[in-house]
């Protein structure tokens, strides 16, 4: 894997995240750089969605700073975070199930960026030739697979310089895990930085250049993906494998 | 054990169980057995028709064809609650638990139902019980906790408090949905070491449903394969992991999930 | 066949303002998840403002229009200032009380209209240019009806175009199910919901305007339209338009020919049709099943504990106080004055109306909006006895828990099935039925039809109508203020009690998992359908309880005590008090029945208690009762610290 270079796109420092008097996240603090993919590793509720939730609005940190391409946006709206670059693809998928593909893709469509990519309906059927197919169908009536492709597809349509990928894996077949791999995989290619909140370690290995890994809510492990992958201590410790 | 699990009489028999919804074959004559303190996994692609087998299964569906028997009896038609009390236990993909009750008060309520006492009026509901629950709560490693909220507890061990609440009604048969989903790896394995202990002990039939790949190999006693409704192969692990078109439509190079395929 | 096609046509046109008001309200709560009480007030003012600009321009017919339309306008923006200034800062308040707080913007939407108009009604001017009739086979049609005829469907068009064929229609309907997720993806919500306040709120002040030539404008045209708009959204499917369009022409046909056939019951008919629909099919005609307006958002309910010392303590302390103002009474009448005895009694009668709702409303989840049919039909149950038995006081008393009790077993069974809004729906349908069969006499009318009526040939009075039933007093041991002061607040009390230990007991607990996860309650073979029935009978029981206490101490009975204003009442106090907390509907009862009480002598009391209601859904979030989780109820121990999550 190449190794990214330069001031970090999307940098987290000293988090701090309460769900009502619960305390969620301490003093996270994490970047990722351009074109680099940063896996987030951790169990269920050790904070990982919490921190991308964090990060793109839906709740607020109670302290800390987040910025994103050198300006702060803590405490921005999410859409305002959003119309940044900044994409989003949310755990359990959330298609707009009473939508078509066409339409839902249509309600990510933002205009496009500079320093972005720009995704058209063409563009994105050719990477995801199973949603070409079905265009006019309902969200609701495609199947898991199909749909964790369409979340992506959505996010993309909003020209994304970065991207935020919650748990794409859960619940998903092997061989769809495995495109999703290669979807990551084309999105770096193509210049995009992309945070991954995961707990299957073997996709995580198979794509991320670094690694984070979380626990309780706070990040107690950062280094690169390779060292993880041999550091079967760490592993064993953090991430109970 | 002296027999292996498939020689011995089934706990389960399904013949040509089928179910369409609107024109599309959901579940197209899926037949297999169960024997007791066996583990068989159910696996496919997403929309293969393996939630829509647990709901006939548990009489939440009813199935247009097919039969379906409970140690020789059909259990076809009949309601859930009647299927549950006859035996057959079910756990979620998704936690759920009652979020405003104590871990204890969770298993009391499975017990309070199961000997048909939820229509009590009188004696405080968390006096039911409380031995029963808390044996059951020390088989799974939650009686410390018994007190505190199920809101408040940690994903792994709600997932322990479900396996204690699935075994109030002293089930013969558990159908367990994705039994480790959302749990670190390793927890993923505890947790199926102590179900199937516990099921070896207990002598129940679990039939699950998995996309771990690691656990359903490690864990599973046979493996049955469903792809578009229909059980196109089933056999021991080995045997399923070198199949052809099981690695096509569902298992993938085994890139993203660790295992290596000869 | 002439009079056929008329009396059809009529119907058509009285479908009008129906649709255009139910399709706002269904708009609004497919966006939003409110359910917009204020709806039903904002068609009002369509009405009155359309009124004033018609009699200022609308001479033309081009001013007539445009009267119509900037009335409409005038409410939209209404609307928008309501979502601006209330709603914004409680969307993410559990759903019920963003309902609380619209009704709080009716009351002081009533009293501001009174204010402005007065309390005269109105009668609308005839349209310029639609002042005549054209003749269907040889029978007058108004012209005005035509043009009403075409209104719905050219409305129901725009709509359509605008929801299915533009990119605000398209991200207006992925807000519907997950705005979250809409503003991650970049798009700025609130201006949408704004907008849908906006388009909402317009097309109920275009419904109140475009009917002023036909019915002018009165201060009771907000009450009376939300319930039939709450029907025709119900009966078509929440959030479908071309559902609450199908379900206001058949609505609008069943009222013209309704009136021919049964001239006091279409209200009645409305609502068994309505009943009869969602038995077939739950989520209305067009609609899609979901669960919405669920109690629990925001932070789980804490387990039940037993109460702590200091809260025991408390609530001892307050039986002995209630115990002792009847003996300070007769030794001190200057210090507590024989007005204290009487809202000490009405605040109890309350109290136990609030509890019995909180029963199946709290740990049960079931959302009642028309628990008022079992405590006026406890009530009248009673009343009936007195009158047409002559039955004892003691024995009559009993019949309204019994009454309340059957009457919530008959109504429940078709309830209970259903869940969310369509449960709340179902229960005002009911009261609706219920209010109807005694304000239009309806046993009266029936035996009437069997040929029994008075000597002059008019229908026996039975449960009174109108001027309801009088001179129903306890026998002479218990008709002493302090007496029944005693009788009063020592059933209420045992009652309460005894509520209390249902909850703590098995069935209680069965409830509350019903309510806290379907799906496991489901998979541990509860029979959720038949608890949830059974516990709507009890709640049902000790209702109709507080209605005969209600009844004894007023000596008389009105169909305002089953009306949806007092639904609204109880609905209020649980919501108030704090819907978590056992004590919740204590709380509530106590402050809005002396809040009631304290305003009533003023001459603009509804606006104060809107204001009043708005500021304390803004302040106090979690209800009255709510006060003993925060920091400060906590330092006074009146509970426990909380259990941090791992």
């Amino acid at each position: 894997m190449t190794e990214a270079t330069g001031a970090p796109v999307l940098e987290l420092t000293g988090v701090d995240t309460f769900y009502g008097r619960a305390q969620i996240l301490s003093e996270v603090s994490l970047e990722v750089r351009r074109s680099e993919v940063v896996a987030l590793l951790g169990r269920n509720g050790a904070g990982k969605s919490t921190t991308i939730k964090s990060i793109i609005g839906l709740v607020r940190p109670a302290k800390g700073e987040i910025s994103f391409e050198g300006k702060p946006i803590q405490g921005l709206e999410s859409f305002q975070i959003s119309r940044l670059g900044l994409g989003y693809v949310p755990e359990d998928r959330r298609v707009f199930t009473s939508l078509t593909v066409a339409e839902n893709l249509e309600v990510g469509r933002q205009p496009r960026r500079e320093n972005a990519p720009e995704w058209t309906h063409d563009k994105l059927f050719a990477l995801f030739p199973n949603l070409a197919a079905m265009s006019d169908r309902l969200g609701g009536l495609m199947s898991g697979g199909e749909q964790q492709m369409l979340t992506i597809a959505r996010t993309l349509m909003g020209n994304p310089t970065t991207i935020l990928l919650d748990e794409p894996s859960e619940g998903l077949a092997p061989v769809i895990v495995e495109q999703v791999a290669k979807t990551i995989l084309d999105l770096k290619a193509q210049g995009l930085s992309i945070l991954l909140s995961e707990q299957n370690l073997h996709l995580s290995t198979l794509v991320s250049d670094r690694a984070y890994i979380i626990e309780k809510g706070r990040i107690r492990y950062e280094g690169s993906m390779a060292e993880l992958a041999e550091n079967e201590e760490i592993r064993a410790a953090y991430l109970m494998v | 054990m002296s027999a292996a699990p498939h020689e011995r009489a089934p706990v389960l028999e399904v013949e040509s169980l089928s179910k369409a919804f609107g024109g599309v074959q959901a579940v197209e004559r899926v037949s297999f057995t169960l024997s007791s303190s066996e583990l068989l996994a159910m696996i496919g692609p997403n929309g293969a028709g393996k939630t829509t087998c647990f709901n006939m299964l548990n009489g939440q569906l009813r199935p247009d064809a097919g039969a379906v028997r409970l140690n020789g009896r059909s259990i076809l038609g009949l309601r859930p609650q009647s299927i549950w009390r006859l035996g057959v236990g079910r756990t979620f993909q998704i936690t759920a638990t009652f979020v405003s009750m104590t871990v204890r008060e969770n298993v009391q309520m499975a017990l309070i139902n199961y000997h048909r006492r939820s229509r009590a009026l009188w004696r405080p509901a968390k006096n039911h019980y409380i031995d029963e629950a808390m044996t059951l709560l020390e088989r799974v490693g939650m009686d410390r906790q018994y007190d505190r909220a199920c809101g408040v507890l940690a994903y792994g061990d709600l997932k322990r408090v479900e396996l204690a609440i699935a075994l109030a009604n002293d089930p013969k048969l558990l159908l367990m949905d994705e039994p480790t989903a959302g749990m670190a790896p390793r927890e993923r394995m505890e947790l199926m070491q102590l179900t199937a202990e516990i099921v070896h002990e207990r002598g129940i039939a679990v039939l699950f449903t998995e996309h771990d790949m690691d656990v359903v190999f490690a864990h599973a006693d046979r493996i049955m394969v469903l792809d578009r409704g229909e059980l196109i192969s089933e056999g021991p692990p080995m045997a399923v992991r070198s199949n052809k078109k099981v690695q096509e439509i569902y298992l993938g190079s085994g890139a993203a999930h660790g295992v290596e395929i000869s | 066949m002439a009079d056929f096609i008329v009396s059809l046509l009529t119907g058509l046109s009285s479908a009008a303002a129906m649709f255009l008001v139910a399709s706002g309200l269904s708009i609004i709560f497919g966006v939003t998840r409110i359910v917009n009480f204020a709806h039903g007030s904002f068609y009002m003012l369509g009405a009155y403002i359309g009124y004033t600009l018609v009699q200022a321009i609308g001479s033309t017919g081009i001013g007539f229009w445009a009267a119509v339309l900037i009335a409409a306008v005038a409410v939209g923006l209404i609307g928008v200032v309501m979502e601006i200034l209330l709603l914004r800062r409680i969307y993410k308040a559990p759903e019920l009380f963003q309902l609380i707080a619209t009704f709080g913007v009716i009351l002081v939407i009533q009293d501001v209209t009174l204010w402005v108009w007065g309390p005269e009604d109105l009668v609308g001017p005839q349209a310029p240019g639609l002042k005549g009739a054209v003749f269907i086979l040889g029978k007058p049609l108004p012209e005005y009806d035509l043009a009403l005829i075409a209104i719905s469907p050219l409305v129901l068009l725009g709509l359509w175009a605008l929801f299915k064929l533009t990119r605000w229609g398209t991200l207006v309907r992925a807000a519907t199910q997950d705005r979250q997720m809409v503003a991650a993806l970049g798009v700025n919500q609130r201006w949408l919901f704004t907008g849908v306040l906006f388009l909402g709120s317009a097309l109920a002040g275009l419904g109140g305007a475009v009917q002023i030539p036909k019915g002018g404008a009165d201060l009771l045209m907000d009450f009376n339209i939300l319930a039939a708009a709450f029907v025709v959204v119900v009966v078509g499917g929440m959030g479908s338009i071309f559902g609450a369009f199908w379900a206001a022409l058949l609505f609008g046909i069943l009222q013209t020919f309704g009136i021919q056939i049964l001239p006091n019951s279409t209200l009645v008919l409305m609502f068994l049709v309505m009943a009869v629909v969602l038995i077939f099919r739950p989520w209305g005609l067009l609609g899609i099943p979901e669960s919405v307006l669920q109690i629990p958002s925001g932070p789980p309910e804490r387990p039940l504990r037993p109460a702590l010392p200091r809260v025991r303590a408390l609530a001892g302390a307050a039986c002995a106080v209630l115990l002792a103002l009847p003996i300070v009474h007769l030794v001190f009448p200057e210090v507590v004055g024989t007005f204290t005895l009487v809202l000490v009694i009405e605040i109890m009668v309350f109290v136990l109306f609030a509890a019995a709702l909180h029963f199946i409303m709290g740990p049960g989840g079931m959302v009642s909006f028309g628990h008022a049919a079992y405590f006026g039909g406890g009530a009248y149950a009673a009343a009936l006895l007195v009158k047409f038995a002559d039955a004892p006081f003691e024995l009559a008393f009993w019949a309204a828990p019994v009454g309340g009790a059957l009457l919530a077993f008959l109504f429940g069974w078709f309830c209970v099935r259903l869940s969310g809004v369509y449960f709340a729906m179902l229960t005002l349908a009911f009261a609706q039925i219920a209010w109807a069969f005694v304000f239009q006499d309806m046993p009266g009318s029936v035996l009437k039809t069997f040929g029994i009526a008075d000597e002059y040939g008019a229908p026996l009075k039975i449960t009174g109508g109108d001027d309801g039933l009088n001179d129903i007093w306890p026998s002479q041991w218990a008709s002493a203020r302090v007496s029944y002061y005693y009788i009063t607040v020592g059933l209420s009390v045992a009652a309460l009690w005894i509520m209390r230990r249902i909850l703590y007991a098995p069935f209680g607990y069965t409830l509350r998992a019903g309510r806290d996860s379907p799906l496991r309650a489901a998979a541990i073979g509860i029979d959720l359908t038949r608890h949830r029935w059974l516990a709507f009978a009890i709640s049902g029981a000790f209702t109709g309880l507080a209605g005969s206490l209600f009844l004894f101490s007023k000596g008389s009975i009105f169909p305002t005590t089953l009306e949806i204003a007092r639904s609204f009442d109880a609905l209020l106090m649980v919501l108030l008090g704090g819907v978590q907390s056992l004590f919740g509907p204590i709380f509530g009862a106590a402050a809005l029945t002396w809040l009631n009480d304290l305003f009533s002598v003023l001459s603009y009391w509804r606006f104060l208690l809107g204001v009043t209601i708005i500021a304390l859904v803004l302040l106090l979030p979690q209800g009255l009762a709510g006060f003993a989780g925060t920091r400060l109820g906590r330092r006074l121990r009146l509970a426990r610290p909380e259990e941090m999550a791992t």
